[in-house]
Parts: structure tokens; sequence; C-alpha cells
């Protein structure tokens, strides 16, 4: 019986498989980081524990220099493509990845997160020489085992290779140029987040909750995302995203599939921006993962999907912008307006910068709704202009919550931060910088990407959207400034809080990120440049 | 290239906030001396660009321009016509004399005295820049920066509300300026739609705005000015922030941050939406009338002292906002004019109050009494800041209120006859609060109350002689406003109405 079908498969006139035409220096930056998280796997079975938390950090920070090095080499050598719009760079990897002017900046903000997020990982200063993850995560909260296990200094240095496979697949995501490698990209980023979300060292429980239910929630929208590629793939029966814009703009009927489908992919992608109502798993993610790990997610997973998103509906579904714009717009509206009204009533700091992170969704939304092409500041240069100054202001933030602490680890009611302004004037001005920028005050990067959002969005006929998001920006900022206060004018409770002194790797992520706040606050010049030089998707 | 007088300008009060701000906490005599030093300089800085002004040929002068965010259009680009230099010139006569009376204003508060004075020079910086810049984006964003300091004064020196105060001056000062960014981003939106974006002024007025767009685009901005200016039903913070704050932070804010909102008017609402100022100038005028009015009354029932100066205000802004939005050059002129005085005026009023309540521990009227008896210095100076701000006669003041009602009456005389109500007004809130604090038997609480000191009287005094000079010379200033204000008028393309002489039909034959 076998011998006959093994009879008939032979019988078949073997095509010869061809090797497939990778051209492997343009994806280098991408094999560089994928490679740091083997290597780092690796060094977790092989290396003694007492040198492993050590050669984990090198290998990630050495992988991620190295990737940013070989991203800026990629860059810089992108051909100049004339289309209707400008573009730079295209398909590689057999069509299934696009190496364009987006994707390679995209490349270069997400290693310039994934360094930052590393530093903060490896702080161990803080808690008496431990990391902020848990020694093993499972041991129950709690017991004699987690003890005992804190005590022999056992460490999860696997957040270093989870951290690199998660900055692998946000790479990926972001310059995927087909449906099929877009969801695999996903869940390379997503899956180590839920698993990093549950390391906290204190407490865990918090945090096993968040990870529980960011796993919950995530894999629900991934079924909707593959759902809706299912739909797409029977609409235009390619993965592809240039078929797929071919057949859109061909509109070779049965509509209705595709609109379930886009409905679908957006969905899944909503989610994964945080942007009302698919934003339920957010503040209790932020508030619940360890810091360092919110920091890099809040900043990277969303720079990642809203390349991802732009790249899909701008490229694939481009030419039924009628049909998701309408539902765009009522998104960003209504993240705007419940994101900022919703900050308002925060207590807790991290459920705050959570909640002020649906709040940019929406904004970047508004961004994205706004114009496609021309010369001037499109909605993709605007995004990304929006996602390096979002993103740094947030790392830093979050950096600053990791350093308030008190005797059960940070102390992140927003009471206990009454006075910080007295205790350590540096750090209060810090956050108070990464504050003002979060609400878009002039001289910092926040401004500077609001108002190319809102351009944008003016520019590409949206300006309802500017004018609520003027209106939100003016609820939120009540909010900011009330933080604003408490740092410099309340009195404080008790002894107030206590700021730890850390190590230089976190003082330097605080300082790189002022720095940034402020440069693009001042001179955007020089990455506004670059954001439009970086032309529009290529497919 | 020529040397960038605004720039430095600019810079040396920001410098010197920076080194004041720099020096031991230990020495708060040396953060005052130094932070006098930075002011006067900034002075004779400013006396030094006025002497470069070139009266006769109009426009902006001693521009300067630089590229600064290439891809957006953004210039960095200064330049002053005669309005910008008057209030420029404002700025940095009040400075030192604010630093002067306010040198032990911030002893003993829970910030330290360096970061007050350095916060000061820091004010004036920014609004120097606000009033020099000729970019749309520059002049935002020093707009908004500006509030920052102005903050930080409030809340962290002043009376037991002065949290609330701040943020509710913040609060009302940001939502502003956010109606401004979205017509700021309009703006631009337009002007890249014509060709290579550009923010410089001289190119944002070449633009061709339509009818519709241009309203609403005018609207933020106009709003934005009218949080600034305070203009009833937007001027509920400055009674709180006045009253919360210290007397010195109460002058930079009325005298001199307030002016940006008028300021504003001027330059950026008749110069870039001519059309619609003309629009929108009836129920410009009307609320004006109404400030005047409702300022008025309420500052007669004020027991506050500072509140009362507050509301004083409130009404002479709506003359101010009168003055401009009537669109004659005779009004605008007097808008102008009355903006240099009316900051020496209030700011004479606020300081030489604020000595009163520092005396006396309370800042009600009804707590006060026969003061003139034993602080007849004061109450002199008191009665002089007092009639300058009701307009008396013989006071600059009253040169720039006149001209504004003279201008308005032939633009609306329904307008001009309710404003000239609010100076009968006036005459009643300032001459009650003198009456009460100073004439009539002494109390015996008042008796603490000394009259003042050297210092004091030197703070003071130049403004009583600009006031009282001005008033019998006011045309040096003129001259300097007037080529600008009908520069702007003209932009606004709206002629001065024929005046009309009331005409009596003469019978035939009579004239013999």
């Amino acid at each position: 019986m076998s011998a006959v079908s093994v009879q008939a498969i032979v019988g078949a006139a073997p095509s010869p498989i061809e090797a497939p035409d990778v051209d492997y220096a343009t994806i280098s930056p991408l094999l560089i980081i994928l490679g740091a998280a083997v290597l780092g796997v690796l060094v977790e079975a092989f290396v003694p524990r007492a040198y492993r938390f050590v050669t984990q950090i090198a290998v990630a920070v050495v992988g991620v220099v190295a990737a940013f090095v070989a991203t800026v080499v990629v860059g810089a050598g992108l051909d100049t493509v004339d289309g209707e719009v400008t573009g730079r760079g295209g398909p590689t990897a057999m069509g299934s990845l696009s190496v364009d002017g987006p994707a390679v900046v995209t490349w270069a903000m997400l290693l310039f997160f994934g360094l930052l997020g590393v530093l903060l990982f490896a702080e161990r200063r803080l808690d008496g020489g431990l990391s902020a993850f848990t020694s093993q995560a499972s041991t129950p909260p709690g017991s004699a085992d987690e003890r005992h296990a804190t005590r022999l200094r056992i460490e999860h240095s696997e957040v270093f290779p989870l951290a690199m496979f998660a900055l692998g697949g946000m790479m990926f995501f972001a310059s995927a140029n087909d449906l099929l490698g877009m969801f695999v990209a996903l869940e390379v980023l997503s899956l180590p987040l839920y698993l990093m979300c549950g390391l906290a060292r204190r407490r865990r429980l918090l945090s096993q909750e968040a990870a529980m239910k960011y796993f919950l929630l995530g894999a629900f929208s991934s079924a909707f995302f593959l759902y809706g590629i299912a739909m797409v793939y029977g609409y235009a029966g390619s993965f592809g995203l240039a078929e797929i814009s071919t057949a859109v703009s061909s509109q070779i009927g049965g509509q209705n599939l595709l609109l379930a489908g886009m409905a679908l992919i957006l969905v899944g992608l909503l989610f994964k921006v945080a942007a009302v109502p698919f934003h339920a798993w957010t503040p209790d993610v932020y508030q619940g993962a360890p810091t360092p790990v919110t920091a890099f997610m809040a900043a990277g997973t969303k720079a990642a999907a809203f390349v991802a998103m732009l790249r899909i509906f701008f490229v694939a579904f481009g030419g039924a912008r009628w049909d998701w714009a309408p539902a765009v717009w009522a998104i960003a509206i209504i993240t705007m307006l419940f994101g900022a009204i919703a900050s308002i009533a925060q207590t807790d700091v991290k459920r705050m910068l959570a909640y002020s992170s649906i709040a940019h969704a929406g904004f970047l939304l508004v961004g994205m709704a706004g114009l496609t092409s021309g010369d001037g500041v499109t909605s993709v240069s605007a995004v990304l202009f929006y996602l390096v100054a979002y993103g740094a202001a947030a790392i830093g933030a979050f950096a600053v919550v990791t350093l308030v602490r008190d005797a059960g680890g940070e102390t992140t009611h927003l009471g206990r931060w009454a006075g910080l302004g007295k205790e350590s004037p540096v750090l209060a001005v810090a956050f108070t910088i990464f504050l003002l920028s979060f609400a878009g005050i002039p001289l910092t990067g926040g401004f500077i990407s609001k108002w190319s959002v809102f351009a944008a969005a003016w520019d590409g006929g949206a300006w309802p959207l500017v004018v609520v998001g003027v209106v939100a920006s003016a609820l939120a900022l009540f909010f900011y400034i009330r933080v604003v206060v408490l740092l410099f004018f309340a009195p404080p409770q008790g002894d107030g809080p206590t700021v730890a002194v850390p190590s230089p790797l976190t003082w330097s992520v605080v300082a790189i990120t002022v720095a940034v706040t402020i440069v693009l606050g001042v001179l955007p010049g020089p990455l506004l440049d670059l954001v439009q030089q970086a032309g529009a998707f290529v497919r | 290239m020529s040397f960038p007088w605004l720039t430095v300008l600019m810079v040396v009060p920001l410098v010197g906030a920076v080194l004041v701000a720099a020096l031991p906490r230990s020495r708060p005599e040396l953060a005052k001396w130094t932070a006098l030093g930075v002011s006067l300089v900034s002075l004779g800085i400013s006396l030094a660009v006025l002497a470069q002004f070139d009266l006769d040929s109009g426009g902006f002068q001693l521009s300067e321009q630089h590229e600064w965010i290439e891809p957006l259009g953004v210039h960095y680009a200064l330049g002053v016509d005669g309005i910008g230099l008057t209030l420029i010139l404002m700025t940095t006569i009040l400075v030192p004399i604010v630093i002067v009376a306010g040198w032990n204003d911030a002893d003993g508060a829970r910030w330290s005295v360096k970061t007050f004075f350095a916060l000061m020079l820091a004010l004036e910086g920014l609004v120097i820049g606000v009033f020099a810049a000729t970019d749309v984006f520059l002049f935002y964003v020093l707009f908004e920066a500006a509030l920052v300091p102005a903050y930080f004064l409030i809340g962290g020196y002043g009376g037991a509300r002065r949290s609330y105060a701040a943020l509710k001056f913040l609060m009302f000062s940001l939502a502003g300026g956010l109606l401004m960014l979205a017509s700021v981003i309009g703006m631009w939106v337009i002007s890249s739609s014509q060709g290579d974006p550009s923010f410089l002024l001289a190119d944002m007025k070449d633009l061709s705005v339509g009818t519709v767009e241009g309203r609403w685009l005018f609207l933020g901005f106009f709003i934005a000015f009218a949080v600034k200016a305070p203009m009833v039903p937007l001027h509920t913070w400055l009674p709180d922030a006045a009253s919360a704050a210290t007397p010195g932070t109460s002058v930079l804010l009325v005298s001199v941050l307030d002016k940006l909102g008028t300021f504003g008017m001027i330059r950026f609402c008749l110069g870039l939406f001519p059309e619609a100022s003309e629009w929108a100038s009836p129920v410009v005028i009307t609320l004006a009338v109404i400030s005047i009015l409702y300022g008025a009354l309420l500052a007669i029932g004020q027991d506050h002292m500072m509140r009362l100066i507050a509301f004083t205000s409130v009404s002479h802004f709506g003359f101010i906002v009168l003055g401009i939005f009537a669109l004659t050059s005779q009004s605008a002129s007097g808008s102008t004019f009355y903006m240099f005085n009316h900051g020496l005026s209030t700011a004479a009023l606020f300081l030489i109050a604020g000595f009163l309540i520092q005396r006396r521990g309370s800042a009600r009227i009804s707590d006060f009494g026969g003061v003139q008896k034993i602080a007849p210095i004061m109450a002199g100076l008191f009665l002089i800041a007092g009639l300058a701000s009701l307009s008396l006669p013989g006071l600059s003041t009253f040169v720039g209120e006149f001209l504004v009602l003279a201008g308005t009456f032939t633009r609306s005389t329904t307008a001009a006859v309710f404003a000239t109500l609010g100076i009968v007004l006036a005459a009643l809130y300032i001459l009650l609060m003198y009456q009460r604090t100073m004439t009539g038997p002494l109390r015996e609480d008042n008796r603490g109350v000394t009259d003042m000191v050297p210092r004091e009287i030197v703070a003071i005094a130049p403004a009583v002689v600009l006031l009282i000079g001005l008033g019998l010379f006011p045309q040096p200033i003129l001259d300097l406003v007037n080529p600008a204000v009908s520069e702007t008028l003209e932009h606004v393309q709206v002629g001065d109405p024929e005046p009309k002489t009331p005409s009596f039909p003469i019978a035939e034959g009579s004239s013999k």
C-alpha cells in the first residue's frame, strides 16, 4: 500500500526545487536580530549562571547595534523608485518582504526602542542587585520556592532573547509584504511579549493576570486577523499585498468578502495599537507587566502595528479607501476622546500612561486618515515622526516610573508622587518634559508630531478630525498638567516618594529620551526630512 | 549681515534667567542684583534698538531671518514695527520696576528666591520674542512657551489659592492656544496648497484664503487672543490669578502677558484675516463694550484690592479691543498707545496696592482707613496711579482712551456712547477705593502701616514720570505707532469713515 503511493510520488516527474533568490544583505538587520535571539537561547543553555546575565546583555546590545548599523547601510543603499509617488527600495526575498523607505525607518526606530528597552531590562541596582524580573516564573508568588530561587540568585535572563524575538517580529511585521507573512510576524512579536508580561518580580499576581489577559485577548485578535486574511484571500486569490491591491482596484466582484476581510483585519490591528473599542487590555497589561517590558511594549508594538496597518491599508486596500476611511475616522474620534477623558480619572501612573497611549493611538489614526501622497507632510511621514517622538517619551516616562519606589517596589499610585519635585528635581523635570511632550506643548517632540499628523489630516480633507483632535488635546492637557501640579506644588504624603539611585543604565535611558524629546521639538528638521525622504510604501 | 539686535534683546534675559538660576541658593541677594542688572541691560539694549529704528520708513525693521524647520517652511524670523517696538519697550521698562518693587516678595516662599527672579527674566525674554516674531510658527511656539514661566510664577510664589489660580490660568490659556494651533495648521495647509509652505508673516499675508475658511481660521486666532486679553466671557482666570499671585507677578501677567492678546489681534487677526476681521467687528465691538461695562461694574463691587484692579483691567482691555476692531487709524493708534500706558498705570496700581497689603496683612479694602495720615507718599502715588487708571486728562492714559473713543465714534456712535460710560464708572471704582483706604480717620489697626521706603519709591517713580510725561507729550510714542497702525489698516482695506459734522439747516438769508 505505502509502496504504491511512494511509487506514485516518485513517478510524477519531480520538478526541481529552485532555490529561492534572497538578497541577504538587504534583510541583514532582521537576520542579525533573529540571530541574536537564537544565540541568546544558546547562551541560556550553555553559559554558567554567574556569567549568563551579563553575556545576555552583551549579546543583545551587540545584536541591536549591529542591526542598527546594517539598517543604516541598507537604508543608504535603497534605490529610488519613481512612479506616481516617489518611493525607495522595494520587495525582496521573493516578494515576501518590502524593504522600502518606511520599512527601513521603522527598523531603525524599533532598534532604537529595543536598545533602550534592553538597557532598562539590564538594570539591577534598583532592587538590591536583582532585576525587575522574577527569579522563577514557575514558582507560586510568595512561596518558599520563590524565596529559595531568589536566594540562589536565579534569574530569568531569558527576557533578553525573548525581547530579541519580539523585536525581530516587530521588524518583520513592519516590512512584511504579504498577509501570511504579517500573521507570522504578528505571532512572533506577540508570543514573547505575553510571556514577558508575566515575569514581574513584584506584584506577581497582577503581572500574571496581565499576561493571561493579554494572551487571551491577543489570541482573539489574532484569530480575527487570520479570519480576515482568509476572507481577503478568498476575494483576491492571493496573500500578496500587490496582488490584493490589483484585485481591489479592478473590483473583481464579491465586495462583501473584501469588506468583511478588511473589517476583520482592521479589528486585529486596532487591538494591537490599543484603539477604542479594542483597548480594554491596555491599562491592565501596562499596569501589571514589569515596567521595563511595558516601556518596550508601549513604544515597539505601537510602532510596528501602526506601520503594518498603514502598509496593509494604503498598499493593499488603497483602492477601497472610501470603504475603510469612515471606520478609521469614527474610531479615531472615539479613541481620542475616550483616551483623554478616561485618563482624567486615573490614580495610577502606569494606568494613566496606558490611557494616554490609547489617546495617542487616536491621534495616530488621525494621521492615517490624512493625505496619502504628495510632497508635504503625508500620512506615512507624519505617523513615522509621531511614533519616534511618542516612543521616546513613553520609554522615558516608564523609565522614570521604575525609579520612584518605596519598600514594596515601585510606587505607582499618583498620590505617592506628590512632592517629587522636591525629592528629586531632575527626575521630576524629566517626567514633566515627557508629560509636556504627550500633551503636545511646543518645543517638545510631541508638539511637532501632533502638528504633523494634524497637518497631514487637514491636507487630506479630514479637518473635522483635526478639530476633535484639538478638543481631545485640551481635555488630555488638563490631566497632564494636574500631574505636573502634583509633582511640584502638592505637599508630599508622609515621607514622600523615595527615588532609588539607579545604575548608569537607567540614567542613560532617561537622559537619551529627554534629549530626543527636546531635540525633536526644537530641531525636528532632520528627522522630518528623513521621514519625508523615506517616501511611500513600495509593493 | 547686520548685528542681530532683536535676537540679542531676546536672548539676554533668557541667558540671564539661566545664570540667575545657576547661582547658589544660599545667596539670594546676589540673585536679586544679578537679575536687576540683566533687566537693566535689556532695557539698555531695547533703547539702542529704539535709536536704530527709522521712524520714516515703515514696515518691519531690524529684521533677521533664518531657516529653522525647512520641511515645514518654518523660519526663525524676527522684526519690529512701531507697535511691536512700543510693547517691547514697555516690557523692558516694567521688568526692572517689578524686580525692584518685588525685591522681597519671594523671601520665605516655598521656592527659592533665585528661581523667582530667573522665571521673571525668562518670561521677559520669551515675551520680547513674541513681540518680535514675524513667523507665525515661531510666534505660536513662543506664545505658548511664555505660559510656562508665568505658570510657575503664580503657582510657586502666590497666596493661599495659588495652585488653583495657576492651573486655571494655564488651562484657559492652553485651551485657547490649541484653538490657535488648529488655525495655524489650517494656514499651513493653505500655504502648502499654494506652493512651498512658508510660515513667514509676509508670505502668509499674501495667501488667498477663502471667505469661509478665513472666518473659521480667524476665530481660532481670535479666541486664543481673547482669552489672553482677557475679554468677557473668557476673563474669569484673571481675577483669580491676580489675587493669588505676588504683586510683581500680577504686573507681568496683566501689563505684559495679556498684551500678547491684544497685540496678536492687531498683527495676526487684522494682518492675516482682513476680511474676517471686518466681518467679525460688530460682534467683537459688542463684546468689547460689554467687557468695559461689566469689568467696571464688577470692579466697583470688589472688596479685594487685587481683584478690583484685575477687573479694572478687564474693563481697560475692553477699550483696547474696541479701538482695534473699530478699524479706524485713530482708534487703533489709541489702542496701541493705551496698551503702553495701561501697562504703566496698572503696574503702579498693582505694586502700590501690594505694598499696602504687605504692610497691613490684608487685601480687603474694608480693613483699611485713613492711611493717608501716616503714609502720605504712598497715598499720593496711589492717587496718581489711580487717576491714570481712570484716564484723567493730563495723564498719558487719557490720550489713548480719548483716541479710542474718538475713532470709535466715527464707526459706531452707540458703542462709543456705551464705552464712555466706562470712564464714568472708572472714576467711581478708583475714587471709592482711594477714599475707603486712604481718607477718613485713621483706623486703629492701620497704625502699623508705614510709608514707602526709598526702594519702593525708586521702583514706582519711573512709571509715574512716564505717565505724566507722556500725558503732556504723547507725540514720540504716537509717531512710533502711527505708521505701523496705518499700514495694518491699509491691509484691512477699511478707510476711515468721513467724520460727520452735524449740519444744521441754515435758513435762507439768515446769515445777513
